[in-house]
């Protein structure tokens, strides 16, 4: 009944996603504008400062992600459908996991697009350890996701939710910021330094689960009017 | 508590005007010289900060799945005091920084902590003035979050390099700074007791007078 729930809640937003593309097209144009950005920033006489990839790859995807939550939830409150949501006999905890791996699925393939560029355009050797960094991005998009799902959950009765996202996001999710830029500039050293990387994803594994149970214990009370 | 408040404010007035003379009076740290007499401010401040930021935490957690009104109060007190102290900490810290280290600041672990947990008890008090209907439950989810996140901010940012004296260093004070020491301590705490008491009555009054709207219009 669980799983079957968060796959129905993930099924839909999936076809409405796949119809209109609005937010993948607008998060993947956002993460690209984000990495124009900060190649003005962190490129000097041609050559990009040491280990700044690490971060333009996790401020993109933190910024795109935002961008994403916030839409997701809007739709929802625009066609009036999440009380629909709430009202149906399902648990609640369901509804915020299919709606939170929507969210992990979108961001994934902005990830599988941005990394390849930062590489690129960073010269980065990203790609060194693809394994270990897909690990490191996907515990940390989980992590990301886990927390800034539950909040644009709950901010969508707030006044001026726009504003509120990034500021209740932003302080929350920096552990999940350090061990991603750290995790990701330890593969990108030459040797690529594994332990303190495989240190790091187990410090991202056990935030996920943290941040994971509290966010399924506190929708309930949260969403019910 | 409200009986004890008369007192305890003349207490803890009298204990504010004595420091300064006991400050004084403790022993010279010969490296650092006038400045770290910051110190009797400045850890004591941070200790309070924590205090209340883990008795916002709980208190909400208390509101979110116990519906209790008084907890929720309790929280936002806690949490404008934890924001308050948080100031103090923030400013008086760079302050000595300056001399000890050469830099106002450094995003070394303690630092770098301080400064998240402040800014997120300032964003659960921007969702309280902000957040519109509902946002006591927002609050109460913010802090509840905010407090589950504190060990992981610690260790990440513990992983990093650290220039901030360590913990152990308030143990292990030398007798002549000891007892001016705590009793800064205590006199902060004092303070924030009070200043929670009165915040706490504040909110307790505009509920009641939010009751007493409600109950006219009906």
């Amino acid at each position: 009944m669980f799983t079957r729930t968060a796959l129905l809640v993930l099924k839909k937003d999936f076809a409405i996603e796949v119809r209109s593309r609005e937010i993948l097209y607008t998060t993947l144009l956002f993460a690209l504008s984000c990495v124009l950005i900060f190649s003005i920033a962190f490129v000097k006489e041609g050559e990009p400062l040491l280990d700044a990839a690490a971060g333009i790859l996790w401020i993109a995807v933190e910024f795109a992600g935002t961008l994403a939550l916030g839409k997701t939830f809007e739709r929802e409150r625009y066609s009036e459908t999440l009380r629909a949501l709430l009202l149906a006999p399902a648990p609640r905890a369901a509804i915020y996991v299919g709606k939170m791996l929507g969210v992990v699925v979108l961001l994934a393939v902005a990830e599988a697009l941005l990394v390849p560029l930062v590489a690129l355009l960073f010269h980065a050797p990203l790609l060194a350890q693809p394994l270990l960094l897909m690990a490191l991005v996907a515990a940390g998009t989980i992590g990301f996701s886990s927390v800034g799902t539950l909040f644009a959950a709950m901010l969508v009765r707030a006044r001026s939710r726009d504003v509120m996202l990034p500021i209740l996001l932003y302080p929350m999710t920096v552990p999940v910021m350090i061990a991603g830029v750290r995790g990701t500039s330890a593969l990108m050293q030459s040797p690529a330094d594994v332990p303190s990387a495989i240190m790091w994803i187990g410090l991202l594994a056990s935030m996920d689960v943290v941040f994971m149970t509290i966010a399924l214990w506190t929708f309930e009370p949260l969403m019910t009017e | 508590m409200r009986k004890l408040f008369m007192p305890l404010l003349v207490v803890a007035t009298a204990m504010f005007a004595y420091a300064p003379f006991m400050i004084d009076q403790a022993a010279y740290e010969s490296s650092m010289g006038l400045v770290s007499k910051i110190f009797y401010f400045h850890a004591p401040s941070g200790m309070v900060m924590l205090l209340s930021a883990v008795v916002c935490g709980i208190a909400s957690a208390l509101y979110l799945w116990r519906r209790n009104p008084g907890a929720d109060r309790l929280a936002m007190a806690s949490a404008e005091l934890t924001v308050l102290y948080g100031l103090i900490v923030i400013a008086t810290g760079p302050l000595w920084a300056r001399k000890a280290w050469g830099i106002w600041w450094d995003w070394d672990a303690r630092l770098t902590m301080s400064f998240v947990g402040w800014l997120i008890a300032i964003s659960y008090l921007f969702v309280r003035k902000y957040g519109g209907p509902g946002s006591d439950k927002l609050g109460a989810a913010l802090a509840v979050f905010g407090t589950a996140n504190v060990p992981f901010i610690y260790l990440s940012v513990n992983f990093w390099r650290t220039l901030h004296p360590k913990t152990s260093v308030v143990p292990t004070l030398p007798p002549l700074i000891r007892g001016p020491f705590w009793f800064s301590a205590l006199a902060l705490f004092l303070m924030y007791l009070l200043l929670l008491t009165a915040r706490l009555h504040l909110e307790r009054q505009r509920a009641a007078l939010d009751a007493l709207y409600l109950a006219e219009e009906d």
